[in-house]
């Protein structure tokens, strides 16, 4: 084994990756209704540019970006548009849907699917390509690609940092798009780096994943500057500050980008949808979905079109136990629990996760006996404990001054917390309401 | 499958959590004290075990009665907090030292010392050291009068006049011995090392066998329940200045071996000092806080009117602490130069 290089601070909390790492990616077969919501990425909702009755196909945009942090949203099916309304979100909110019934008499075959010549095309035709392949960032946070990739005047990129990281327990949909999509994720960097003119590229895997490390390993080209970088197994290595750390020891400014140190981060899933799109003109339509947990029936790794909802995917795998209780979209750390099952898939789901009773119960809170293990916890160095005391105090402003804006709410202060103070979960109040406050000052 | 959701639940992340737990960890140190409440049990008999169990009953009497005195799991009894309380101060106490004062000291330790802080995780002074510092200013004869170890086969024999009525003077008609440290102090004569290492000396019930208490720590330190770096900071801390002063007058002052494994170094440096409510929270504030420690060990103990500085060496620390944590803030990730925020009230 050689040696794997990582972050400071961090956790390893149980990894349950082996219920769904052995299983290939499985294609769902169309469902009879998609749902795709218009915000579906940081920044603006995109703007619909079909009305009810339209027949659409797949892979067609059907809706144009509402600004610059905005992307274009593709039909996942071929059908016709049945309306536009508020849908049920996984983020919580109602919000504004397109609903698409299926076509079952279409083969579903790609809308203007051919390959680019991307070789010929300049980095602004490349970058503007990509604005119109819809992509947005596959690991979670679904950041709106283009963006990322247009660097800023005055700043250059020499670095590009492919995450192959996964680090969240439970989900392994990036493991299995190394292992079986490694051309295209190779594509999808030598797009990337052409864009940004970068010097080389590291694509980081955490030493977990010896399989898919092996995969990639071989087929990086030997005259490509890309260089597989194995990692030890830590969460939350996965966060774009901690992977630059760990990768290219630098630290990224407090309140800066990674591309103040020249560096910018994509994810696996997010480079191989990048490669297909110039390989044969496959938008954002469909993803690689985890759906795994004690709380489902058959853990499976699927391919499902943007816009299937939850009920649809979880039946496809055997529907959920009797003692299921919670269900994630993301990973047990950072992941968004789910109240209705008609929720769709969005761009940025990488995995549902169901939990059991048994994994929520609750348990006693006690006295901070200030032990440490989260100061020792905290990636970005924070002193959870004392931010802990004020938060439970409602000395919100002084949480300032202790740097709470810097927290990224990974969890792992709350998951080491011998006592069970919900650390995190105080935090993210303290910062919404911090920001709130913000807000309306700025407003005044 | 229906959009039924009567049966999910609305709860926040993260939902994978270590199986830690502070009540676990109290259990865990009282484990690693067992080896040495058994060899104290061996060397000083019933009187050792009637320290211990009158000093720990009272401790989580104490506790029970002034949190809601509702049902015992429930209660912050439950934590085991003040069962160690009780364990420790009775670790600190002479062998034959009567028992309404350990009654006394054990009350003491729990509502001074930590009760009226506002509980477990308030107190600014470890509340063994808290209770032991009120005997040793109230019954400083009764506090240094030490019983000599014998075998099992006196068992039954009482140390001294443990029985005592309360405010009573208590009488001493068994033994007396001296610890090593006030040997060493008031007679300049040095006890071997390996006695002290091993155990079977007098002094206070946990004070005897270093290598018990080693163990216990090194136990606690492998599961990670043990800061480390406090008592590797005191031992270095003890063996440098210790260190310094023998080299520069040998006939005057002993050398560090003597210092490190003489009174209750080892028990304080383990147990003591390492309890983490009233030690700083970073690795470098425990650094200071340990050298701190040892400074004040060897300044006590060679310079101070006293045999014996652990105790006051820990409490002083101990007060210092939240000092030490605010000049010890963690540097932020990325943090640029100046890290002053403008903080606007």
């Amino acid at each position: 084994m050689s040696e794997a290089k990582t972050f400071r601070h961090g956790i390893h909390p149980p990894e349950h990756k082996e219920l769904t790492a052995g299983r290939a990616i499985e294609r769902i077969k169309f469902p009879d209704r998609v749902v795709l919501p218009l915000s579906q990425h940081i920044g603006a909702p995109s703007r619909p540019l079909v009305k009810a009755g339209d027949k659409v196909f797949r892979g067609q945009v059907i809706a144009e970006p509402g600004g610059f942090v905005s992307v274009p949203l593709h039909s996942s099916v071929t059908g016709t548009v049945v309306a536009i309304r508020k849908h049920h979100h996984p983020n919580g909110s109602l919000a504004e849907c397109i609903v698409i019934d299926v076509d079952h008499t279409s083969a579903q075959t790609l809308y203007d699917g051919y390959a680019r010549d991307w070789e010929s095309m300049s980095s602004a035709q490349l970058l503007e390509e990509i604005r119109q392949g819809g992509f947005v960032g596959l690991g979670g946070a679904a950041f709106p690609t283009h963006v990322k990739l247009a660097v800023p005047e005055g700043k250059h990129a020499r670095w590009l940092l492919i995450n192959g990281c996964e680090c969240e327990p439970y989900l392994t949909s990036d493991h299995r798009i190394m292992l079986e999509w490694a051309d295209s994720i190779l594509l999808g960097i030598k797009v990337m780096a052409r864009i940004l003119g970068t010097e080389k590229s590291y694509i980081a895997v955490e030493n977990n994943k010896w399989d898919a490390i092996k995969a990639l390993r071989d087929r990086i080209p030997a005259d490509m500057p890309c260089e597989l970088v194995p990692l030890e197994t830590k969460y939350p290595q996965g966060a774009e500050k901690m992977l630059i750390t760990a990768v290219l020891k630098k630290e990224v400014p407090s309140g800066k980008l990674p591309i103040d140190v020249q560096v910018v981060v994509q994810n696996v899933g997010t480079a191989a949808g990048i490669g297909d799109w110039f390989a044969f003109g496959q938008p954002l339509i469909e993803r690689v979905v985890t759906v795994t947990g004690p709380g489902v029936v058959h853990p499976t790794t699927l391919l499902a079109p943007v816009g299937m909802s939850l009920a649809e995917v979880l039946t496809h795998c055997g529907g959920l136990t009797d003692d299921a209780r919670e269900i994630l979209f993301g990973g047990p750390m950072m992941g968004t629990p789910q109240q209705f099952l008609d929720v769709p898939i969005l761009k940025g789901t990488s995995g549902i996760v169901c939990l059991t009773e048994g994994q929520l119960q609750q348990r006693q809170e006690y006295p901070c006996i200030r032990c440490s293990a989260c100061l020792d916890a905290c990636p970005v160095y924070l002193n959870p404990s004392s931010l802990g005391a004020l938060a439970r105090a409602g000395k919100y402003d002084d949480m300032i001054g202790q740097h709470i804006m810097d927290c990224m709410e990974c969890g792992s202060c709350s998951y080491v917390c011998p006592s069970n103070i919900p650390l995190v979960q105080r935090f993210r109040v303290a910062k919404g309401l911090l920001r709130e406050k913000q807000a309306r000052e700025k407003a005044a | 499958m229906s959009n039924t959701t009567s049966r999910l639940v609305i709860a926040t992340p993260p939902f994978a959590k270590r199986s830690v737990n502070t009540p676990m960890i109290m259990r865990h140190v009282i484990y690693a004290l067992i080896p040495t409440v058994i060899a104290a049990v061996i060397y000083f008999g019933i009187s050792a075990l009637l320290l211990i169990v009158i000093c720990t009953a009272t401790c989580m009497l104490a506790e029970w009665l002034s949190t809601g005195r509702g049902p015992l799991f429930l209660s912050p009894v439950a934590d085991g907090s003040a069962a160690l309380t009780g364990i420790l101060l009775a670790l600190t106490l002479p062998p034959g030292l009567p028992l309404w004062m350990a009654v006394l000291g054990s009350l003491v330790a729990v509502f001074f010392g930590k009760l009226l802080f506002g509980g477990l995780g308030q107190n600014v002074f470890n509340p063994s050291l808290t209770g032991r510092a009120f005997l040793q200013a109230s019954f400083p004869v009764a506090l240094t009068t030490w019983a000599p170890p014998m075998g099992l086969r006196e068992f039954l024999v009482l140390r001294g006049d443990s029985f005592a009525l309360p405010f009573t003077r208590p009488v001493f008609d068994g033994l007396t011995a001296a610890t090593p440290l006030a040997k060493m102090k008031f007679e300049g004569q040095a006890t071997d090392w390996i006695s002290m290492f091993y155990g079977g000396i007098p002094g206070s019930l946990g004070e005897t066998s270093a290598l018990l208490l080693v163990l216990g720590g090194v136990y606690l330190a492998w599961r990670g329940f043990l800061n480390w770096r406090v008592p590797v900071g005191i031992f270095l801390s003890v063996a440098i200045f210790a260190s310094a002063l023998h080299y520069s007058d040998p006939s005057r002052f002993p050398d560090a071996l003597h210092h490190l494994l003489a009174g209750g170094l080892v028990l304080g440096a383990v147990f003591m000092a390492t309890d983490p409510v009233s030690s700083p929270l970073t690795p470098v504030g425990s650094w200071i806080f340990a050298a701190g420690i040892g400074l004040l060990v060897v300044l006590i103990r060679q310079f101070g009117g006293l045999p014996e500085g652990v105790m006051y060496a820990i409490l002083l620390m101990n007060a210092a602490t939240p000092l030490i944590d605010r000049l010890t803030q963690p540097g932020i990730y990325g943090a640029t130069k100046p890290v002053k925020e403008a903080s606007k009230s």
